[in-house]
């Protein structure tokens, strides 16, 4: 478990996320992708806070606010699949094309 | 701070457990079972996160996911398009640009991390990670951590505005009108027509 190794998990999380979030068609599998980079930016956060921070408590606030990102983005996600599933029965990213050229 | 033996064994197991959860999410038939993936996924980074003596973090994101991804199997459960995950489900689009943009950000990242300098500046020997995280968060930190209360509060507002379904006016569908000041009057509150147009003209 050096800093190395936390980074390149860190990576490969944010790679697989990055990978979700752009080829699912559903809203809702698409924020899970977006939630796994999130993981992976958190895992990056705590890694460089324990192994080159000397311990300054600003890495792990950072990871606090990264978490509330977190929760914010799931909820007004959501509201807005909802919102959008209200006004248009689109539950998938093709059913949206009005801004498309 | 020096990780003994059974700690980079750990790591290991928890790393390989984290990737192979978090790809398992988007290769299942369910969109409840990929919840439940992304779930373990969460709690395996939180491990390492305690493994890395962050422990206030790791517990944080146990609670935390525990509960998020409830939430998300619920919605899972409303937006399913296969129930019960009886039937082949592959909805994807654009994949093959997917998996290289996915592979390029694993790549690109890793070898920052490879060929960088970071500094090697570890943990204090004496060093109470938590009691650390408890000064600054209600110490020199407190505006930052306030904000992302407020910000918290903000956000339950926008969701109970953007999912209710009937605005002050009536159905926010059909866009919001105020009542007029006598029954079957004029909007109230909203500008007259020739007002509207006296201050075009004079841009």
């Amino acid at each position: 478990m050096t800093l190395t190794t936390l980074l390149i998990l860190a990576a490969a999380l944010i790679g697989i996320g990055l990978y979700g979030a752009l080829s699912q068609q559903s809203f809702v599998m698409l924020m899970m992708g977006l939630e796994l980079m999130l993981n992976g930016v958190m895992l990056a956060a705590v890694a460089f806070w324990a192994f080159s921070g000397t311990g300054a408590p600003e890495g792990q606030l950072l990871t606090i606010v990264v978490m509330a990102v977190m929760a914010i983005e799931m909820a007004l996600g959501f509201a807005l699949v909802v919102a959008v599933f209200r006004a248009k029965q689109a539950d998938m990213t093709e059913a949206l094309s009005e801004l498309k050229q | 701070m020096t990780p003994s033996l059974g700690t980079h064994i750990a790591f290991g197991v928890l790393a390989a457990f984290a990737v192979l959860t978090g790809w398992r999410v988007f290769c299942t038939d369910s969109m409840v079972r990929a919840s439940f993936f992304l779930l373990l996924s969460f709690i395996a980074v939180g491990a390492i996160m305690i493994l890395l003596t962050a422990e206030y973090l790791g517990v944080a994101m146990f609670c935390m996911m525990a509960v998020e991804m409830m939430v998300m199997a619920l919605f899972m459960v409303m937006f399913m398009m296969n129930p019960a995950g009886l039937n082949p489900m592959k909805m994807v689009h654009q994949e093959r640009v997917a998996i290289v943009v996915g592979v390029i950000a694993f790549v690109v990242l890793s070898a920052v991390a490879v060929l960088s300098e970071f500094p090697d500046a570890p943990l204090p020997a004496e060093h109470v990670p938590t009691i650390s995280l408890g000064r600054e968060l209600l110490g020199d930190s407190m505006l930052v951590f306030e904000t992302a209360g407020v910000v918290l509060l903000t956000t339950m507002v926008g969701v109970v505005v953007l999912s209710s379904r009937r605005g002050r006016y009536g159905c926010a569908d059909d866009g919001s009108m105020p009542p007029g000041l006598e029954p079957g009057g004029e909007p109230a509150g909203q500008p007259s027509e020739e007002e509207g147009e006296h201050t075009h003209h004079h841009h």
